[in-house]
């Protein structure tokens, strides 16, 4: 049975309303406040953001996810990203991810954008 | 980074070193108020303790990096004195803040999470002090707004402060290092 928190993260990032192109540069920017735990090209005390669009929540092989990542069934796409980004502990109580959030929704886009573009980046290509 | 400027950083040094000492025992009052409120933790327990737990283990988790980031920079080689001095000055904060939060974790009735086996650094891109300084400051810049972002989502208000105190250290060592490398110590008014 699919989790009532997943359930309604689902849902709640269905019913966001489409997302505005984002600004990668100014993304950039806004990544440096999780430079402490995450890195793009490998685990920190968060896990690595290559490959993360399309990724399955809690999936990164040998990354020690709280349960509640591992059990949410989340797939990272803009729309899930910008749900967990903006409240990570109301979008999926138990994270490890004890962090207030980015409530600036520009912000997320931007981050997101970022994210999407550093996908890319030969750090997560080669 | 310039010669001048390292001459500045040096100056500076001195006066920092008496000022980070303070600093320390700032840190060590909100330590000692953080183990004097044991009783009331403990008995906090429940969900909300458990989730405190959780927050301050990600902290632990990012500190005891920090520790080996400071290690790796120290033993590169590429690190002079009084910079060196710095950086080992500065793994000891972290030192002490790890210590304090796997007490603290520990009271609240988590398991504190124990250093990695390995860190992935990026090492290959070290080549130079300012590479190092630069690693670093992106490190402790990271670590500023990681304790912004748990500052306010803590249940127990004395373990937002004990965080808040971390985040100003991390803050000076931030300040610290970007300075060093010839970069206005304080960009902004305001942290994110």
């Amino acid at each position: 049975m699919k989790p009532l928190a997943a359930v309604a993260f689902s849902l709640a990032a269905a019913a966001s309303p489409a997302l505005a192109a984002g600004d990668a540069k100014s993304g950039e920017a806004i990544y440096s406040r999780c430079l402490a735990c995450h890195a793009l090209a490998y685990d920190r005390t968060g896990p690595r953001h290559c490959g993360l669009f399309g990724r399955r929540a809690g999936s990164v092989e040998g990354f020690e996810y709280s349960a509640a990542m591992r059990k949410s069934k989340i797939v990272w796409n803009e729309k899930t990203l910008d749900r967990f980004l903006a409240n990570p502990l109301q979008a999926v109580p138990g994270t490890a991810m004890g962090y207030a959030g980015v409530a600036d929704r520009k912000e997320r886009t931007d981050l997101i954008a970022y994210l999407k573009q550093a996908g890319g980046a030969p750090q997560c290509t080669k | 980074m310039s010669f001048l400027i390292l001459g500045n950083a040096t100056n500076m040094l001195a006066a920092r070193r008496a000022f980070l000492g303070r600093s320390g025992l700032l840190l060590s009052g909100a330590a000692v108020a953080l183990l004097a409120g044991r009783d009331a933790l403990a008995a906090k327990g429940g969900k909300s303790g458990a989730d405190d737990a959780r927050i301050l283990n990600t902290a632990l988790g990012a500190e005891l990096e920090a520790i080996a980031a400071y290690q790796v920079g120290a033993e590169s080689g590429l690190l002079q004195k009084p910079v060196l001095d710095l950086a080992v000055t500065f793994q000891g904060h972290h030192k002490e803040h790890a210590d304090l939060l796997a007490k603290t974790v520990a009271k609240l009735g988590g398991k504190p999470v124990s250093p990695k086996a390995k860190y992935s650094f990026p090492v290959e891109t070290l080549k130079t002090q300012a590479d190092v300084l630069r690693f670093a400051a992106t490190l402790e810049k990271g670590a500023v707004s990681a304790y912004l972002g748990a500052v306010p989502v803590f249940g127990n208000r004395d373990l937002a402060k004990a965080a808040a105190s971390i985040l100003g250290d991390e803050a000076m060592h931030w300040a610290v290092l970007r300075n060093a490398l010839g970069e206005a110590p304080v960009p902004a008014a305001f942290v994110s």
